[in-house]
């Protein structure tokens, strides 16, 4: 087939094309892969009894308010990663910021303390488990968020897949501190980042033959 | 911002409202870009340049949705050409046949090149292996120029089934040269 009878065949009959289907499509796999996700909390794990009265603690919104900030980082890189020739620009940084603040709140905490009351702070009581978790019930979410840019058309494709691996498990984060009872921003900086690091790794490493167009 | 630049744009954005006579300039023109840009590039694989003109092609068309109209074409051409072009380089095993280094947008629509040479792939061998749910959709609304009531009452398929035919059908053509190598 020649060129110009190629092109002769994909003009023709092209119908008028859906305008945001970006919106519609990131839109459809965060509601579904949200679903996915507490729905797998709630029946493996459950939220926790006292969330009422967690709530009026301040590090209990702190626990929420990181993973949402990072999740909103990383949706925004995702939907730009997800288009040919749209830059990232400030997206790095964005993604970065919550992390700093969390382990300079660490930090701040951690000095405060005394040597015998560190290893609490840091290990908590969950350590063994928690950032597992967290890697587990991002796979709903990072499932659906793989879908969506499949149908895209990411051009850097180990950070496209690094960026929805790493959404995935923010917004694990974000549905599983309704159910962990750690409360130090140490073991917010660690544990937690290392869970949501897990899937934004694995992201990396398939995005190159999953997003592959 | 270059006059091809705004040119195309002009066409491209009215070809995604429906304007097919004016998607098909765009497309032409668009190719005669590509040529110019990938032949500067695969100069030691002449022979893999208009096989990759095509390739670039179907995959803005397939890919046509993710153009934001307010973003700059030249860097969402670019974008496509460049991870079409490196995606064939890794599938040759062996990057120092670029010559060029490729991080230049502008340099997509600076030279235009209308005379092709023959594509040694040809679509319309692959085509045929398409099963017929995608196959004849494309065959009689795309290449015999059908309308989709024509198309549904040949085929006996419903509206729905011939278009989804002809936008699976030319994914997976898309795919079928990706992996061909």
């Amino acid at each position: 087939m020649k060129t110009d009878e190629l092109i002769a065949m994909l003009a023709s009959g092209a119908d008028a094309v859906e305008s945001h289907p970006l919106r519609r499509r990131f839109a459809l796999a965060l509601g579904w892969g949200a679903f996915g996700t507490t729905l797998l909390m709630a029946i493996l794990l459950g939220v926790r009894p006292d969330i009422a009265e967690a709530a009026r603690l301040p590090m209990f919104w702190v626990k929420l308010a990181f993973p949402a900030a990072l999740a909103a980082g990383a949706l925004l890189a995702a939907v730009r990663l997800s288009c040919p020739g749209v830059r990232l620009g400030r997206m790095p940084a964005a993604i970065a910021a919550p992390v700093l603040a969390v382990w300079l709140l660490a930090a701040i905490v951690l000095l405060g303390a005394t040597p015998a009351e560190r290893p609490q702070l840091v290990f908590g009581d969950t350590w063994v488990y928690c950032p597992f978790i967290i890697a587990a019930l991002s796979v709903p979410l990072f499932g659906a968020l793989l879908w969506a840019m499949k149908g895209l058309a990411p051009t850097r494709l180990e950070l496209a897949g690094a960026s929805a691996g790493l959404l995935a498990g923010a917004g694990s984060a974000l549905i599983y501190a309704l159910h962990c009872t750690e409360t130090a921003a140490p073991f917010l900086g660690f544990w937690y980042v290392l869970g949501m690091s897990v899937p934004a790794a694995i992201g990396a490493a398939i995005g190159p033959s999953v997003l592959r167009w | 911002m270059s006059a091809s630049e705004d040119r195309l744009r002009d066409l491209l954005v009215r070809g995604l409202a429906g304007d097919t006579s004016t998607y098909h300039a765009f497309l032409k023109e668009l190719s005669a870009h590509l040529r110019a840009f990938l032949r500067g590039r695969l100069s030691r694989l002449p022979d893999e340049v208009e096989d990759l003109v095509q390739e670039t092609l179907l995959a803005v068309h397939n890919q046509r949705h993710t153009y934001d109209a307010g973003q700059p074409l030249t860097a969402w051409i670019h974008a496509i050409a460049r991870y079409k072009l490196i995606d064939l380089l890794r599938r040759r095993a062996g990057r120092d046949v670029l010559n060029d280094p490729l991080d230049d947008e502008l340099e997509v629509f600076a030279a235009s090149q209308t005379e092709a040479d023959d594509a040694r792939r040809d679509l319309a061998t692959l085509l045929e292996r398409l099963p017929d749910r995608q196959r004849l959709p494309i065959i009689h609304m795309k290449l015999h120029g059908m309308s989709v009531v024509e198309a549904t009452r040949i085929t006996g398929m419903s509206e729905a089934a011939v278009k989804v035919g002809v936008h699976r059908g030319l994914k997976a053509l898309a795919a079928m040269i990706r992996d061909e190598r």
